[in-house]
């Protein structure tokens, strides 16, 4: 009893061991002015001494959907479920951008920042945190050009390719979140396992430009099923399928959206985050020996 | 006597030295299956060995810090001094949280700053004033508290009109003093200074000192203070902690702390492993000794200060052929004396092997003195060791009145006469 007394006077105990479970949220709140400073920096350093400015948030997008038009709407002629091939394209785009931004750049957090984290102590976790909010205010732009898109085919429809509103639409934060979550925690547990052994950074550069043709970015879920018949489970089983099948029946009114899947994909992302914090946290502690 | 901020408790650190490779995950999957399923003591550490860096050892994990005990108290200004490889910024490193402790705990009340480098996390493509904010918020400060030290920051700094423009463009002082003035007003309880004056000029150097020098007497926070310069060490700190080959040697007042650490270098210096050293080696300095009135006497203020080199001279050069000067300065890098054989006749057949220069009466002060020593051949340069050894000068009784002059009036002592007519 008096032990720990006396240990509740110490505001910081530092051990070589401690618990798994000991996340220190309460530090990430304390430091959360740090996120907001990081997400200011990552703005405003992506623009400076360029002409356009956050203009360039709109250009990738722009380009890769007139080339997918081009390429998977008219050489391949892939359907897009009778939706504006421009639509459909760029709302796999911009939702897979951001999962995949939040995925690569988490990835390589201890690595990337390992002169600063080997100078001063914060909670790391505000380090990805800050990448997932900064990629969020990007997203955020790239939807005020999906939106300016789909004002566009409103006034001028399309005869052979209709989209409607639905009122799914209200679950959009929900799936934003979704995405930036799933994002987060694969990419925490990679940054986690390559401090040590870099095998899978090699994995990730070409695993997630890979695994965007396992997603349903550039065809619909039912064209999939279509061709592949019991083949195309694994693409119903890939979480990011269901999140950007969502996304896209919220907005244009196509795609498969069922609580089910989303209920999937929910478990499966709070699992992996969960699991990539933990390790996240246990490999923060001495990455800076070994990086 | 307060109660500790900071405890310290059988703390150590190992490391593992050698290649991380293919080799290694065999190794770590053995570690993992001894400790966390058999709850055994981990095999790879029983076999760890001091950090002498010199030698080649048997094992691949080394300790660079090993059972660590120490207090430190509310208002301390505590130096740590030793070598390099003593375990200095491993230390700081434990402490700062940067990484974690292979065994033991640190125990700490109140809020750490630490300051291993300046100017951590700052983005040469943000203004200064954005980067204040930036390395405040990394370096723990909400974004109210800058805002409200913001202009004495700037104030601080002496960078105001620069304030807007992305620090990519500063120079090199400019930065550094930004980095500093952010830390400088950091409101932690303790703050944790690394080797960070190493940088910017004497002035500045100066103003970090005396702020440091506030920040513990007269605000009473605690601060630790890593420097090889013992003379802004003793200046600054009250207590100092000895460090060597990763263990804790002494732990007691700065004054006592810093001679137990200069006798523990011995009084006579080897030369001949000096690193940093330029020049073609034809003539080398081998050892020095530094002595008072005589050579078991400690080099005291007003008494004989007597310098002895012994110099490997293979090639069998003679005085004529050779120039040799030594330069004394002190720690902010002011010279204070330039002796040279170019000043004085010598016997031009001798091959020499050992140099002596005598001063017959030290006009130094109490203080901490660095000697820069420098020696041509045919006007090339043979051997120049920069900040070659120091010179730990006493208080002596120089004007034979019983009187001390302290340390802050002046560095040198003249003698005098005054007048009153």
């Amino acid at each position: 009893m008096q032990n720990s007394r006396i240990a509740n006077e110490w505001d910081l105990v530092i051990k070589g061991s401690t618990s798994l479970f000991d996340l220190r949220f309460k530090d990430l709140w304390n430091y959360r002015d740090l996120l907001f400073m990081f997400v200011k920096r990552d703005f405003v350093s992506f623009y400076k001494q360029t002409i356009l400015g956050p203009l360039w948030f709109f250009i990738q997008p722009i380009f890769t959907t007139l080339v997918f038009t081009f390429i998977f709407g008219n050489l391949a002629g892939i359907s897009t479920d009778g939706l504006p091939q421009q639509l459909f394209y760029l709302a796999g785009i911009i939702s897979w951008n951001y999962f995949s931004d939040c995925l690569t750049k988490t990835s390589t957090v201890f690595k990337d920042n390992a002169a600063i984290f080997g100078k001063v102590y914060f909670p790391r976790l505000i380090m990805p945190l800050s990448i997932v909010v900064s990629n969020l205010v990007r997203f955020g732009v790239q939807m005020l050009l999906f939106l300016l898109m789909m004002m566009y085919f409103y006034f001028f429809p399309q005869t052979n390719a209709t989209f409607h509103l639905t009122y799914a639409v209200l679950s959009v934060p929900f799936l934003v979140v979704l995405m930036a979550l799933l994002g987060l925690g694969i990419g925490l547990i990679i940054t986690a396992m390559t401090t040590k052994y870099k095998d899978l950074t090699f994995l990730v550069t070409f695993g997630v430009q890979l695994l965007m043709y396992g997603t349903t970015v550039i065809y619909p879920l039912s064209e999939a099923k279509k061709k592949f018949g019991g083949m195309s489970k694994l693409i119903e089983y890939n979480p990011m399928t269901g999140i950007i099948e969502a996304f896209r029946y919220s907005f244009l009114g196509k795609g498969a959206f069922s609580l089910w899947s989303i209920g999937y994909s929910s478990i499966i992302t709070v699992f992996i985050l969960f699991f990539g914090i933990l390790l996240f946290n246990k490999t923060e502690k001495n990455f800076v020996d070994t990086i | 006597m307060s109660r500790p901020v900071i405890q310290v408790e059988n703390l150590s650190k190992a490391y593992q030295i050698g290649q991380i490779g293919t080799g290694t995950i065999s190794r770590d999957l053995e570690r993992f299956f001894v400790t966390k399923i058999l709850g055994k003591e981990d095999p790879f550490l029983k076999i760890g060995e001091n950090n002498i860096r010199s030698i080649k050892g048997q094992s691949d994990i080394v300790w660079s810090l090993k059972d660590i005990n120490f207090d430190i108290h509310q208002g301390d200004a505590v130096g740590i001094i030793g070598k390099n490889g003593a375990g200095k910024s491993t230390l700081l490193k434990l402490l700062s949280r940067v990484t974690s402790p292979t065994t033991g705990e640190i125990k700490v009340k109140g809020r750490i700053a630490s300051l291993l480098e300046v100017g951590t996390g700052f983005h040469p493509e943000l203004s200064g004033r954005e980067n204040i904010y930036l390395n405040g918020a990394i370096l723990g400060m909400r974004k109210k508290e800058i805002t409200r030290k913001l202009e004495e920051i700037i104030d601080f700094s002496g960078v105001e009109r620069y304030i807007d423009t992305p620090v990519k463009r500063y120079s090199s002082g400019m930065y550094v003093r930004l980095a500093f003035a952010v830390a400088a007003h950091l409101e932690s309880e303790i703050l944790i200074v690394d080797e960070v004056l190493a940088v910017g000029d004497a002035e500045f150097q100066k103003k970090c000192l005396g702020k440091m020098g506030n920040i513990s007497k007269g605000e009473g926070r605690t601060v630790l203070f890593v420097s090889h310069n013992l003379g802004a060490v003793q200046n600054l700190c009250s207590k100092g902690l000895i460090l060597e080959n990763g263990q804790l040697v002494f732990d007691g007042a700065i004054n006592e702390s810093i001679s137990k650490y200069l006798q523990g270098n011995s009084f006579s210096n080897e030369l001949i492993n000096s690193s940093g050293r330029k020049g073609n080696g034809i003539v080398k300095f081998e050892k020095v000794t530094v002595y008072g009135n005589d050579e078991s006497q400690n080099v005291v203020s007003g008494q004989k200060l007597n310098i002895l080199f012994k110099i490997q001279n293979n090639h069998s050069i003679s005085c004529n052929r050779i120039r040799f000067d030594v330069r004394i300065e002190d720690d902010f890098g002011q010279r204070y004396s330039w002796v040279s054989s170019s000043l004085v006749k010598i016997n031009n057949e001798l091959v020499p092997e050992s140099i002596l220069i005598h001063y017959p009466r030290n006009n130094f002060n109490n203080g901490i003195y660095y000697a820069t020593i420098f020696l041509t051949v045919d006007d090339e340069v043979a051997d120049f060791i920069e900040n070659a050894f120091q010179i730990i000068v006493e208080n002596g009784d120089f004007f034979n009145n019983g009187k001390i002059v302290p340390e802050k009036q002046s560095k040198i002592l003249m003698d005098f006469d005054m007048i009153f007519s």
